[in-house]
Protein backbone atom coordinates (compact mmCIF):
# COMPACT_ATOMS: atom_id res chain seq x y z
CA UNK A 1 0.00 0.00 0.00
CA UNK A 2 1.46 3.28 -1.33
CA UNK A 3 0.60 5.51 1.60
CA UNK A 4 2.08 8.80 0.09
CA UNK A 5 0.15 8.29 -3.29
CA UNK A 6 -3.44 7.62 -1.02
CA UNK A 7 -2.46 10.59 1.22
CA UNK A 8 -1.88 12.76 -2.15
CA UNK A 9 -5.06 11.51 -3.71
CA UNK A 10 -7.10 12.75 -0.60
CA UNK A 11 -5.73 16.36 -0.45
CA UNK A 12 -5.93 16.26 -4.15
CA UNK A 13 -9.83 15.23 -3.50
CA UNK A 14 -10.40 17.84 -0.59
CA UNK A 15 -8.61 20.76 -2.54
CA UNK A 16 -10.76 20.11 -5.54
CA UNK A 17 -14.13 19.91 -3.14
CA UNK A 18 -12.73 23.17 -1.22
CA UNK A 19 -12.45 25.23 -4.55
CA UNK A 20 -14.90 23.17 -6.92
CA UNK A 21 -18.00 23.17 -4.40
CA UNK A 22 -18.67 27.30 -4.18
CA UNK A 23 -18.24 27.51 -8.13
CA UNK A 24 -20.47 24.52 -8.56
CA UNK A 25 -23.13 26.59 -5.89
CA UNK A 26 -23.13 29.57 -8.03
CA UNK A 27 -22.97 28.04 -11.48
CA UNK A 28 -25.51 25.66 -10.73
CA UNK A 29 -27.69 28.50 -9.39
CA UNK A 30 -26.94 30.78 -11.88
CA UNK A 31 -27.99 27.98 -14.33
CA UNK A 32 -30.92 26.55 -12.62
CA UNK A 33 -32.58 30.40 -12.21
CA UNK A 34 -31.51 32.35 -15.04
CA UNK A 35 -32.27 32.29 -18.58
CA UNK A 36 -29.78 34.15 -21.12
CA UNK A 37 -27.98 34.26 -23.56
CA UNK A 38 -24.97 31.47 -23.94
CA UNK A 39 -26.72 29.47 -21.05
CA UNK A 40 -26.86 26.55 -23.17
CA UNK A 41 -23.34 26.75 -24.28
CA UNK A 42 -22.07 26.83 -20.77
CA UNK A 43 -24.25 23.85 -20.00
CA UNK A 44 -22.58 21.80 -23.07
CA UNK A 45 -19.25 23.46 -21.57
CA UNK A 46 -20.27 21.95 -18.45
CA UNK A 47 -20.68 18.78 -19.54
CA UNK A 48 -17.76 18.04 -21.98
CA UNK A 49 -15.24 16.50 -19.51
CA UNK A 50 -17.98 13.90 -19.38
CA UNK A 51 -17.94 12.55 -22.98
CA UNK A 52 -14.08 14.07 -23.94
CA UNK A 53 -11.20 10.82 -23.95
CA UNK A 54 -9.15 12.01 -20.87
CA UNK A 55 -6.28 12.51 -22.92
CA UNK A 56 -7.69 15.06 -25.27
CA UNK A 57 -8.60 17.16 -22.02
CA UNK A 58 -5.45 16.49 -20.52
CA UNK A 59 -3.88 17.30 -24.09
CA UNK A 60 -5.34 20.95 -24.13
CA UNK A 61 -4.93 21.49 -20.05
CA UNK A 62 -0.92 20.74 -20.54
CA UNK A 63 -1.02 22.87 -23.58
CA UNK A 64 -2.59 25.87 -21.76
CA UNK A 65 -0.34 25.00 -18.67
CA UNK A 66 2.90 25.32 -20.83
CA UNK A 67 5.48 27.74 -20.65
CA UNK A 68 4.43 29.37 -23.97
CA UNK A 69 0.73 29.74 -22.72
CA UNK A 70 -0.89 33.32 -21.32
CA UNK A 71 -2.30 31.11 -18.22
CA UNK A 72 1.23 29.40 -18.24
CA UNK A 73 3.27 32.36 -17.97
CA UNK A 74 0.92 34.59 -15.88
CA UNK A 75 1.11 31.53 -13.36
CA UNK A 76 4.97 31.31 -13.44
CA UNK A 77 5.24 35.32 -13.07
CA UNK A 78 3.04 35.05 -9.59
CA UNK A 79 4.12 32.02 -8.20
CA UNK A 80 7.57 31.38 -9.76
CA UNK A 81 7.03 27.92 -11.14
CA UNK A 82 5.31 26.28 -13.77
CA UNK A 83 1.70 25.07 -13.64
CA UNK A 84 2.45 21.72 -15.94
CA UNK A 85 3.77 18.17 -13.70
CA UNK A 86 3.03 20.33 -10.31
CA UNK A 87 0.04 19.79 -6.92
CA UNK A 88 -1.04 23.19 -8.60
CA UNK A 89 -1.73 22.37 -12.41
CA UNK A 90 -3.27 18.90 -11.43
CA UNK A 91 -5.33 21.08 -8.72
CA UNK A 92 -6.51 23.08 -11.65
CA UNK A 93 -6.93 20.17 -14.32
CA UNK A 94 -9.33 18.46 -11.36
CA UNK A 95 -11.54 21.27 -11.16
CA UNK A 96 -12.45 21.30 -14.51
CA UNK A 97 -12.85 17.77 -14.98
CA UNK A 98 -15.09 17.26 -12.03
CA UNK A 99 -17.25 20.52 -13.10
CA UNK A 100 -19.89 18.13 -14.61
CA UNK A 101 -19.93 16.31 -11.25
CA UNK A 102 -20.51 19.23 -9.52
CA UNK A 103 -22.15 21.60 -11.32
CA UNK A 104 -24.79 19.09 -12.66
CA UNK A 105 -26.33 17.35 -9.13
CA UNK A 106 -26.48 21.05 -7.61
CA UNK A 107 -28.23 22.82 -10.43
CA UNK A 108 -30.83 20.20 -10.34
CA UNK A 109 -30.96 20.95 -6.52
CA UNK A 110 -31.55 24.39 -7.08
CA UNK A 111 -34.05 23.70 -10.15
CA UNK A 112 -36.14 21.73 -7.69
CA UNK A 113 -36.90 24.48 -5.66
CA UNK A 114 -40.22 26.07 -6.63
CA UNK A 115 -40.06 29.81 -7.24
CA UNK A 116 -42.70 30.79 -4.99
CA UNK A 117 -40.64 29.34 -2.10
CA UNK A 118 -38.23 31.97 -2.87
CA UNK A 119 -40.77 34.76 -3.25
CA UNK A 120 -42.30 33.79 0.21
CA UNK A 121 -39.08 34.32 1.70
CA UNK A 122 -39.01 37.84 -0.28
CA UNK A 123 -42.25 38.65 0.88
CA UNK A 124 -41.54 37.65 4.24
CA UNK A 125 -38.98 40.66 4.56
CA UNK A 126 -35.57 38.10 3.91
CA UNK A 127 -32.82 39.88 1.56
CA UNK A 128 -31.99 37.73 -1.06
CA UNK A 129 -28.70 36.38 1.02
CA UNK A 130 -31.07 35.52 3.87
CA UNK A 131 -33.48 33.61 1.21
CA UNK A 132 -30.57 31.94 -0.24
CA UNK A 133 -29.27 30.81 3.20
CA UNK A 134 -32.49 30.40 4.91
CA UNK A 135 -34.36 28.63 2.46
CA UNK A 136 -32.18 27.77 -0.86
CA UNK A 137 -29.35 25.90 0.56
CA UNK A 138 -31.00 23.96 3.11
CA UNK A 139 -33.42 22.62 0.26
CA UNK A 140 -30.71 22.17 -1.81
CA UNK A 141 -27.94 21.02 0.72
CA UNK A 142 -28.83 16.67 -0.50
CA UNK A 143 -27.83 17.75 -3.99
CA UNK A 144 -24.73 19.89 -2.90
CA UNK A 145 -23.55 16.95 -1.03
CA UNK A 146 -24.26 14.46 -3.66
CA UNK A 147 -21.90 16.72 -5.76
CA UNK A 148 -19.43 16.88 -2.98
CA UNK A 149 -19.44 13.00 -2.92
CA UNK A 150 -19.14 12.68 -6.53
CA UNK A 151 -16.59 14.63 -6.51
CA UNK A 152 -14.01 13.13 -3.72
CA UNK A 153 -14.67 9.88 -4.86
CA UNK A 154 -14.51 10.87 -9.04
CA UNK A 155 -10.78 12.54 -8.01
CA UNK A 156 -9.88 9.79 -6.31
CA UNK A 157 -9.76 7.75 -9.27
CA UNK A 158 -9.12 9.94 -12.57
CA UNK A 159 -6.43 8.73 -14.23
CA UNK A 160 -5.75 9.96 -17.55
CA UNK A 161 -5.84 13.56 -17.19
CA UNK A 162 -3.65 13.17 -14.15
CA UNK A 163 -1.51 11.26 -16.20
CA UNK A 164 -1.08 13.79 -18.73
CA UNK A 165 -1.08 16.65 -16.81
CA UNK A 166 0.68 15.65 -13.43
CA UNK A 167 3.43 12.75 -14.75
CA UNK A 168 3.65 10.65 -12.02
CA UNK A 169 6.11 12.24 -9.64
CA UNK A 170 6.20 10.41 -5.71
CA UNK A 171 4.24 13.23 -3.66
CA UNK A 172 3.63 15.69 -6.15
CA UNK A 173 1.45 14.55 -8.84
CA UNK A 174 1.29 10.41 -8.19
CA UNK A 175 -2.24 9.86 -7.56
CA UNK A 176 -3.28 6.23 -5.87
CA UNK A 177 -4.50 5.63 -9.33
CA UNK A 178 -1.68 6.01 -10.94
CA UNK A 179 0.35 4.13 -8.27
CA UNK A 180 -1.84 1.32 -8.91
CA UNK A 181 -0.59 1.63 -12.49
CA UNK A 182 2.63 1.67 -12.19
CA UNK A 183 2.37 -1.36 -9.82
CA UNK A 184 0.75 -3.42 -12.38
CA UNK A 185 3.81 -2.12 -15.18
CA UNK A 186 6.03 -3.73 -12.69
CA UNK A 187 4.18 -6.64 -11.80
CA UNK A 188 3.73 -6.17 -8.34
CA UNK A 189 -0.04 -7.82 -8.31
CA UNK A 190 -0.64 -7.75 -4.64
CA UNK A 191 0.21 -3.72 -3.63
CA UNK A 192 -2.08 -2.88 -6.83
CA UNK A 193 -4.99 -5.14 -5.58
CA UNK A 194 -4.80 -3.63 -1.91
CA UNK A 195 -4.89 -0.25 -3.70
CA UNK A 196 -7.85 -1.12 -6.08
CA UNK A 197 -9.65 -2.71 -3.15
CA UNK A 198 -9.28 0.81 -0.90
CA UNK A 199 -10.60 2.24 -4.38
CA UNK A 200 -13.52 0.08 -4.80
CA UNK A 201 -14.90 0.72 -1.14
CA UNK A 202 -14.71 4.42 -1.21
CA UNK A 203 -16.12 4.36 -4.49
CA UNK A 204 -19.42 2.11 -3.85
CA UNK A 205 -19.81 3.93 -0.53
CA UNK A 206 -19.67 7.19 -2.17
CA UNK A 207 -21.75 5.91 -4.33
CA UNK A 208 -24.73 4.68 -1.24
CA UNK A 209 -24.24 7.95 -0.21
CA UNK A 210 -25.17 9.65 -2.99
CA UNK A 211 -28.21 7.38 -3.36
CA UNK A 212 -29.33 8.00 0.33
CA UNK A 213 -28.85 12.10 -0.21
CA UNK A 214 -31.22 12.10 -3.93
CA UNK A 215 -33.83 9.64 -2.26
CA UNK A 216 -33.92 12.32 0.58
CA UNK A 217 -33.78 15.36 -2.11
CA UNK A 218 -37.60 13.59 -3.49
CA UNK A 219 -38.66 13.42 -0.01
CA UNK A 220 -38.05 16.83 1.11
CA UNK A 221 -39.56 18.30 -2.75
CA UNK A 222 -42.69 16.19 -2.37
CA UNK A 223 -43.17 18.15 0.89
CA UNK A 224 -43.44 21.42 -0.17
CA UNK B 1 -47.99 47.90 12.44
CA UNK B 2 -47.21 50.95 10.20
CA UNK B 3 -48.77 54.22 9.99
CA UNK B 4 -52.47 53.26 9.41
CA UNK B 5 -54.02 56.71 8.22
CA UNK B 6 -52.70 56.13 4.91
CA UNK B 7 -54.01 53.03 3.14
CA UNK B 8 -52.71 51.49 -0.12
CA UNK B 9 -52.86 53.37 -3.76
CA UNK B 10 -52.28 51.46 -6.70
CA UNK B 11 -52.28 52.68 -10.29
CA UNK B 12 -51.07 49.94 -12.56
CA UNK B 13 -50.37 50.08 -16.66
CA UNK B 14 -48.86 47.80 -18.92
CA UNK B 15 -49.18 46.52 -21.95
CA UNK B 16 -46.87 43.41 -22.13
CA UNK B 17 -46.50 40.14 -21.28
CA UNK B 18 -49.50 40.97 -19.62
CA UNK B 19 -51.71 43.76 -20.05
CA UNK B 20 -52.87 45.95 -17.05
CA UNK B 21 -54.82 49.26 -16.40
CA UNK B 22 -55.88 49.19 -12.96
CA UNK B 23 -56.65 52.08 -10.64
CA UNK B 24 -57.77 51.38 -7.01
CA UNK B 25 -57.41 52.69 -3.13
CA UNK B 26 -58.02 50.48 -0.52
CA UNK B 27 -58.50 51.74 3.08
CA UNK B 28 -57.50 50.87 6.56
CA UNK B 29 -59.36 48.00 7.60
CA UNK B 30 -60.97 47.93 4.28
CA UNK B 31 -61.18 44.25 2.32
CA UNK B 32 -61.25 44.93 -1.55
CA UNK B 33 -61.79 41.90 -3.54
CA UNK B 34 -60.29 42.05 -7.05
CA UNK B 35 -62.76 39.53 -8.79
CA UNK B 36 -63.01 38.49 -12.30
CA UNK B 37 -62.73 35.26 -14.42
CA UNK B 38 -58.87 33.47 -14.48
CA UNK B 39 -56.76 35.60 -16.74
CA UNK B 40 -57.98 38.97 -15.68
CA UNK B 41 -55.16 39.80 -13.97
CA UNK B 42 -55.94 39.47 -10.83
CA UNK B 43 -53.14 37.98 -9.42
CA UNK B 44 -50.60 39.81 -11.55
CA UNK B 45 -51.76 43.02 -9.99
CA UNK B 46 -51.55 41.70 -6.59
CA UNK B 47 -47.56 40.74 -7.73
CA UNK B 48 -47.34 44.22 -8.59
CA UNK B 49 -47.98 45.26 -4.93
CA UNK B 50 -45.72 42.96 -3.47
CA UNK B 51 -42.93 43.60 -5.48
CA UNK B 52 -42.74 40.12 -7.11
CA UNK B 53 -44.14 41.89 -10.98
CA UNK B 54 -42.92 45.30 -12.09
CA UNK B 55 -46.14 46.93 -14.73
CA UNK B 56 -44.45 49.36 -17.34
CA UNK B 57 -45.82 52.62 -15.83
CA UNK B 58 -48.26 53.95 -12.64
CA UNK B 59 -47.93 53.79 -8.36
CA UNK B 60 -47.74 51.90 -5.88
CA UNK B 61 -48.23 53.58 -2.27
CA UNK B 62 -48.80 52.35 0.94
CA UNK B 63 -48.67 53.54 4.35
CA UNK B 64 -47.46 56.79 3.61
CA UNK B 65 -44.66 55.45 1.71
CA UNK B 66 -43.83 54.88 -2.16
CA UNK B 67 -43.33 51.62 -3.11
CA UNK B 68 -43.05 51.54 -6.85
CA UNK B 69 -43.43 55.08 -8.94
CA UNK B 70 -42.46 54.53 -12.53
CA UNK B 71 -42.10 58.26 -12.88
CA UNK B 72 -39.72 58.30 -10.28
CA UNK B 73 -37.80 55.13 -11.47
CA UNK B 74 -38.55 53.98 -7.69
CA UNK B 75 -39.01 50.29 -7.41
CA UNK B 76 -38.44 48.96 -3.72
CA UNK B 77 -37.83 45.26 -3.96
CA UNK B 78 -40.20 42.31 -2.10
CA UNK B 79 -38.15 42.33 1.09
CA UNK B 80 -38.32 46.20 1.37
CA UNK B 81 -42.11 46.70 1.28
CA UNK B 82 -43.98 45.80 4.01
CA UNK B 83 -46.59 43.48 2.70
CA UNK B 84 -47.97 40.06 3.77
CA UNK B 85 -48.86 37.87 1.29
CA UNK B 86 -50.85 34.75 1.50
CA UNK B 87 -49.93 32.66 -2.00
CA UNK B 88 -52.58 30.31 -3.39
CA UNK B 89 -50.60 27.28 -2.81
CA UNK B 90 -49.35 28.48 0.52
CA UNK B 91 -45.41 28.58 -0.27
CA UNK B 92 -44.63 27.53 3.12
CA UNK B 93 -41.13 26.60 3.74
CA UNK B 94 -41.18 22.62 3.85
CA UNK B 95 -38.16 22.13 5.72
CA UNK B 96 -38.93 24.54 8.59
CA UNK B 97 -41.41 23.59 11.15
CA UNK B 98 -44.71 26.03 11.90
CA UNK B 99 -43.08 28.10 14.13
CA UNK B 100 -40.23 28.01 12.20
CA UNK B 101 -42.10 29.30 9.10
CA UNK B 102 -43.72 32.31 11.06
CA UNK B 103 -40.19 33.49 12.43
CA UNK B 104 -38.73 33.38 9.77
CA UNK B 105 -40.44 36.55 8.57
CA UNK B 106 -40.09 38.09 12.12
CA UNK B 107 -36.48 39.24 10.90
CA UNK B 108 -37.30 42.79 11.72
CA UNK B 109 -37.91 41.93 15.71
CA UNK B 110 -35.04 41.08 18.16
CA UNK B 111 -33.82 37.64 17.77
CA UNK B 112 -34.85 37.01 21.34
CA UNK B 113 -38.26 38.18 20.95
CA UNK B 114 -39.02 36.03 17.76
CA UNK B 115 -40.14 32.79 18.74
CA UNK B 116 -42.65 33.99 21.58
CA UNK B 117 -44.24 36.31 18.81
CA UNK B 118 -44.73 33.70 16.44
CA UNK B 119 -46.46 31.76 19.13
CA UNK B 120 -48.63 34.23 19.81
CA UNK B 121 -49.78 34.66 15.98
CA UNK B 122 -49.88 31.10 15.78
CA UNK B 123 -52.26 31.34 18.37
CA UNK B 124 -54.26 34.24 16.75
CA UNK B 125 -54.69 31.65 13.93
CA UNK B 126 -55.82 28.78 16.28
CA UNK B 127 -53.14 26.52 15.50
CA UNK B 128 -51.51 26.49 19.37
CA UNK B 129 -50.16 23.07 20.19
CA UNK B 130 -49.17 22.44 16.61
CA UNK B 131 -45.79 24.65 16.45
CA UNK B 132 -43.46 21.91 16.07
CA UNK B 133 -45.15 20.21 12.69
CA UNK B 134 -43.67 20.61 9.53
CA UNK B 135 -45.99 21.51 6.70
CA UNK B 136 -46.04 18.39 5.36
CA UNK B 137 -47.29 16.92 8.53
CA UNK B 138 -50.61 19.72 8.53
CA UNK B 139 -53.78 19.81 6.75
CA UNK B 140 -55.03 22.12 4.27
CA UNK B 141 -56.47 24.06 6.34
CA UNK B 142 -53.74 24.26 8.96
CA UNK B 143 -51.24 25.36 6.23
CA UNK B 144 -53.29 28.02 5.12
CA UNK B 145 -53.58 28.99 8.68
CA UNK B 146 -49.67 29.10 8.90
CA UNK B 147 -49.16 31.10 5.74
CA UNK B 148 -52.03 33.63 7.63
CA UNK B 149 -49.65 33.91 10.81
CA UNK B 150 -46.41 33.69 8.18
CA UNK B 151 -47.81 36.88 5.97
CA UNK B 152 -49.08 39.06 9.95
CA UNK B 153 -45.66 38.40 11.40
CA UNK B 154 -44.04 40.90 9.22
CA UNK B 155 -45.95 43.56 10.64
CA UNK B 156 -47.32 44.67 6.62
CA UNK B 157 -49.25 47.69 5.97
CA UNK B 158 -51.18 45.82 3.44
CA UNK B 159 -52.01 41.85 3.64
CA UNK B 160 -52.81 40.62 0.33
CA UNK B 161 -54.32 37.31 -0.21
CA UNK B 162 -53.98 35.49 -3.65
CA UNK B 163 -57.00 32.85 -3.74
CA UNK B 164 -56.59 31.78 -0.34
CA UNK B 165 -59.22 29.48 0.13
CA UNK B 166 -58.95 27.46 -3.09
CA UNK B 167 -57.37 24.31 -2.11
CA UNK B 168 -59.28 23.83 0.95
CA UNK B 169 -62.50 21.62 1.07
CA UNK B 170 -66.07 23.74 1.45
CA UNK B 171 -66.64 22.78 5.19
CA UNK B 172 -62.96 24.16 5.86
CA UNK B 173 -63.25 27.18 3.52
CA UNK B 174 -66.35 28.49 4.97
CA UNK B 175 -64.90 27.99 8.14
CA UNK B 176 -61.49 30.17 7.08
CA UNK B 177 -63.60 32.42 5.39
CA UNK B 178 -65.18 33.07 8.85
CA UNK B 179 -62.01 33.44 10.74
CA UNK B 180 -60.93 35.63 8.23
CA UNK B 181 -63.74 38.01 8.61
CA UNK B 182 -63.23 37.75 12.44
CA UNK B 183 -59.53 38.26 12.27
CA UNK B 184 -60.04 41.55 10.00
CA UNK B 185 -61.88 43.07 12.84
CA UNK B 186 -58.12 43.19 15.07
CA UNK B 187 -56.64 44.16 11.45
CA UNK B 188 -56.22 48.50 10.73
CA UNK B 189 -54.29 47.71 7.51
CA UNK B 190 -55.87 47.39 4.09
CA UNK B 191 -56.49 43.76 2.85
CA UNK B 192 -56.55 42.88 -0.94
CA UNK B 193 -57.85 39.69 -1.86
CA UNK B 194 -57.98 37.92 -4.91
CA UNK B 195 -60.95 35.67 -5.71
CA UNK B 196 -62.87 33.88 -8.89
CA UNK B 197 -65.19 33.42 -6.28
CA UNK B 198 -68.08 36.24 -6.76
CA UNK B 199 -69.80 34.80 -3.40
CA UNK B 200 -67.15 34.87 -1.61
CA UNK B 201 -66.46 38.22 -2.61
CA UNK B 202 -69.66 39.45 -1.92
CA UNK B 203 -69.74 37.44 1.68
CA UNK B 204 -66.32 39.04 2.67
CA UNK B 205 -65.71 42.16 0.88
CA UNK B 206 -66.30 45.73 1.83
CA UNK B 207 -65.81 46.44 -1.91
CA UNK B 208 -65.11 45.01 -4.89
CA UNK B 209 -63.04 45.79 -8.32
CA UNK B 210 -64.07 43.71 -11.46
CA UNK B 211 -61.25 42.68 -13.70
CA UNK B 212 -61.19 41.48 -16.99
CA UNK B 213 -58.38 41.29 -19.44
CA UNK B 214 -55.86 42.74 -17.06
CA UNK B 215 -58.33 46.31 -16.79
CA UNK B 216 -60.31 47.12 -13.76
CA UNK B 217 -64.07 47.26 -15.02
CA UNK B 218 -65.58 49.07 -11.92
CA UNK B 219 -64.80 49.58 -8.46
CA UNK B 220 -67.57 49.51 -5.89
CA UNK B 221 -70.00 47.57 -2.72
CA UNK B 222 -71.01 44.34 -3.85
CA UNK B 223 -74.46 45.27 -3.58
CA UNK B 224 -74.19 48.52 -5.69
CA UNK B 225 -72.09 46.66 -8.38
CA UNK B 226 -74.30 43.56 -8.38
CA UNK B 227 -77.62 46.35 -8.61
CA UNK B 228 -75.93 49.31 -10.59
CA UNK B 229 -73.26 47.14 -12.98
CA UNK B 230 -71.66 49.86 -15.20
CA UNK B 231 -72.06 48.27 -18.18
CA UNK B 232 -73.96 45.07 -19.91
CA UNK B 233 -70.07 43.85 -19.98
CA UNK B 234 -69.38 44.03 -15.89
CA UNK B 235 -73.13 42.35 -15.85
CA UNK B 236 -72.07 39.40 -18.10
CA UNK B 237 -69.27 38.96 -15.84
CA UNK B 238 -71.10 38.91 -12.70
CA UNK B 239 -73.35 36.58 -14.52
CA UNK B 240 -76.45 38.67 -13.92
CA UNK B 241 -79.78 37.79 -15.69
CA UNK B 242 -81.87 39.94 -17.78
CA UNK B 243 -79.90 41.88 -19.96
CA UNK B 244 -81.33 43.80 -22.61
CA UNK B 245 -80.92 46.53 -25.03
CA UNK B 246 -83.85 49.72 -25.57
CA UNK B 247 -83.76 52.93 -27.02
CA UNK B 248 -83.86 56.01 -24.39
CA UNK B 249 -87.62 57.45 -25.25
CA UNK B 250 -87.56 60.78 -23.15
CA UNK B 251 -86.94 61.77 -19.68
CA UNK B 252 -89.44 62.92 -16.89
CA UNK B 253 -88.22 64.71 -13.95
CA UNK B 254 -90.30 65.80 -12.68
CA UNK B 255 -92.01 61.98 -11.91
CA UNK B 256 -88.31 60.75 -11.47
CA UNK B 257 -88.86 58.67 -15.07
CA UNK B 258 -86.78 58.04 -18.06
CA UNK B 259 -89.00 56.27 -20.34
CA UNK B 260 -87.43 53.15 -22.50
CA UNK B 261 -88.47 52.21 -25.80
CA UNK B 262 -88.07 48.02 -26.09
CA UNK B 263 -89.23 46.95 -28.87
CA UNK B 264 -92.84 47.62 -29.42
CA UNK B 265 -93.46 48.37 -25.53
CA UNK B 266 -92.42 51.82 -23.61
CA UNK B 267 -91.00 50.82 -20.29
CA UNK B 268 -90.61 53.22 -17.16
CA UNK B 269 -87.25 53.17 -15.55
CA UNK B 270 -85.89 55.72 -12.92
CA UNK B 271 -84.70 58.54 -14.02
CA UNK B 272 -81.46 58.52 -15.75
CA UNK B 273 -80.70 62.04 -16.96
CA UNK B 274 -77.25 60.95 -18.29
CA UNK B 275 -78.49 59.18 -21.50
CA UNK B 276 -79.71 61.17 -24.28
CA UNK B 277 -83.37 60.38 -25.57
CA UNK B 278 -82.70 58.68 -28.98
CA UNK B 279 -79.45 56.82 -27.45
CA UNK B 280 -79.43 52.63 -27.28
CA UNK B 281 -78.60 51.56 -24.35
CA UNK B 282 -78.06 48.46 -22.39
CA UNK B 283 -80.83 48.14 -18.96
CA UNK B 284 -81.58 45.28 -16.54
CA UNK B 285 -83.52 43.87 -14.15
CA UNK B 286 -82.67 41.96 -11.21
CA UNK B 287 -84.85 38.63 -10.56
CA UNK B 288 -86.01 40.23 -7.44
CA UNK B 289 -87.65 43.20 -9.19
CA UNK B 290 -89.94 40.64 -11.51
CA UNK B 291 -93.04 40.28 -10.12
CA UNK B 292 -95.43 37.87 -11.13
CA UNK B 293 -99.24 38.98 -11.68
CA UNK B 294 -101.88 36.86 -9.73
CA UNK B 295 -104.02 35.37 -11.15
CA UNK B 296 -107.66 37.31 -10.41
CA UNK B 297 -106.18 38.93 -8.23
CA UNK B 298 -104.32 42.09 -8.85
CA UNK B 299 -101.70 43.53 -6.68
CA UNK B 300 -99.79 46.28 -5.98
CA UNK B 301 -97.41 47.57 -8.51
CA UNK B 302 -99.43 45.74 -11.12
CA UNK B 303 -99.49 49.30 -13.25
CA UNK B 304 -95.60 49.13 -13.05
CA UNK B 305 -94.24 47.70 -16.79
CA UNK B 306 -96.50 44.81 -17.36
CA UNK B 307 -95.25 42.47 -19.70
CA UNK B 308 -96.58 39.51 -21.30
CA UNK B 309 -94.99 36.53 -21.42
CA UNK B 310 -94.93 32.44 -22.05
CA UNK B 311 -93.24 30.53 -19.33
CA UNK B 312 -90.19 28.58 -21.37
CA UNK B 313 -89.25 26.67 -18.60
CA UNK B 314 -89.63 26.00 -14.52
CA UNK B 315 -86.78 24.90 -12.67
CA UNK B 316 -87.98 23.39 -9.31
CA UNK B 317 -84.35 24.25 -7.02
CA UNK B 318 -84.97 23.05 -3.60
CA UNK B 319 -88.06 25.36 -2.10
CA UNK B 320 -88.03 28.08 -5.01
CA UNK B 321 -88.53 27.54 -8.83
CA UNK B 322 -86.41 28.99 -11.27
CA UNK B 323 -88.33 30.45 -14.27
CA UNK B 324 -87.53 31.86 -17.87
CA UNK B 325 -90.10 33.65 -19.82
CA UNK B 326 -90.08 34.08 -23.56
CA UNK B 327 -90.94 37.33 -24.01
CA UNK B 328 -91.32 39.88 -27.06
CA UNK B 329 -87.68 41.20 -27.08
CA UNK B 330 -86.48 41.74 -30.85
CA UNK B 331 -82.69 40.44 -29.57
CA UNK B 332 -84.38 37.00 -28.38
CA UNK B 333 -83.76 37.59 -24.45
CA UNK B 334 -85.19 35.78 -21.98
CA UNK B 335 -86.74 36.69 -18.88
CA UNK B 336 -85.85 34.82 -15.48
CA UNK B 337 -86.64 35.00 -11.99
CA UNK B 338 -87.58 32.91 -9.49
CA UNK B 339 -90.48 32.52 -6.97
CA UNK B 340 -91.37 29.86 -3.95
CA UNK B 341 -92.13 26.96 -5.70
CA UNK B 342 -96.29 26.67 -3.48
CA UNK B 343 -96.30 29.80 -5.62
CA UNK B 344 -95.80 28.59 -8.69
CA UNK B 345 -98.13 26.24 -8.35
CA UNK B 346 -101.14 28.41 -7.01
CA UNK B 347 -100.35 30.39 -9.68
CA UNK B 348 -100.53 27.50 -12.50
CA UNK B 349 -97.20 28.12 -13.70
CA UNK B 350 -95.96 25.21 -16.27
CA UNK B 351 -94.35 25.71 -19.69
CA UNK B 352 -96.44 26.81 -22.26
CA UNK B 353 -98.35 28.30 -19.80
CA UNK B 354 -99.23 32.51 -20.49
CA UNK B 355 -98.58 34.99 -17.62
CA UNK B 356 -98.28 38.64 -17.03
CA UNK B 357 -95.35 40.10 -14.96
CA UNK B 358 -94.39 43.73 -14.15
CA UNK B 359 -90.87 45.07 -13.98
CA UNK B 360 -90.44 47.10 -11.10
CA UNK B 361 -89.51 50.38 -11.96
CA UNK B 362 -87.58 51.54 -9.69
CA UNK B 363 -84.81 48.28 -10.23
CA UNK B 364 -84.97 48.95 -14.15
CA UNK B 365 -80.89 49.64 -14.32
CA UNK B 366 -80.06 51.77 -17.77
CA UNK B 367 -76.36 51.42 -18.79
CA UNK B 368 -74.62 52.72 -21.50
CA UNK B 369 -74.37 50.47 -24.78
CA UNK B 370 -71.87 47.69 -24.51
CA UNK B 371 -69.39 48.08 -27.35
CA UNK B 372 -68.60 43.93 -27.21
CA UNK B 373 -72.21 43.67 -28.02
CA UNK B 374 -74.10 40.26 -26.86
Amino acid sequence: MDWTAFRLSVELALWTLALLLPLAIWLGRLLAHRRFPGRGFIEAAVALPLVLPPTVVGFYLLTAFGALSPLGQAWERVFGQGLAFSFQGLLFASVIVNLPFAVQPVQNAFAAIPPRLREAGAVSGMAPWKVFTAVELPLAWPGIATAAVLTFAHTLGEFGVVLMVGGAIPGETQTIAIAIYDRVQAFDERGAGIMSAVLLGVSVAALGLTNTLSRRVGRRMRDG
Amino acid sequence: MADAAEGLELRLGAAAPIPLDLALGCAPGELLALVGPSGAGKSTALRCVAGLHRPTSGLVRCGGKTWFDAAARCDLPPHRRAVGLVFQDYALFPHMTALGNVAAALGHRPRAARAERARELLALVHLSGLEDRRPAELSGGQQQRVAVARALARDPAVLLLDEPFSAVDRATRRRLQSELAGLRRSLSIPILLVTHDLDEAVALADRMCLMHRGRGLQTATPSEMLARPASAEVARLLDLRNLFRATVERHDAAAGTTFLRWGDAVLEAAHAPAFVPGAAVDWMVPPSAVVLHRRGRPSLGERENPVPARVLDLLPMGRDAEVTLDIADAQGGKLAFSLPLHAARRNGLAPGEACTVSLLKENIHIMPLSRTGR
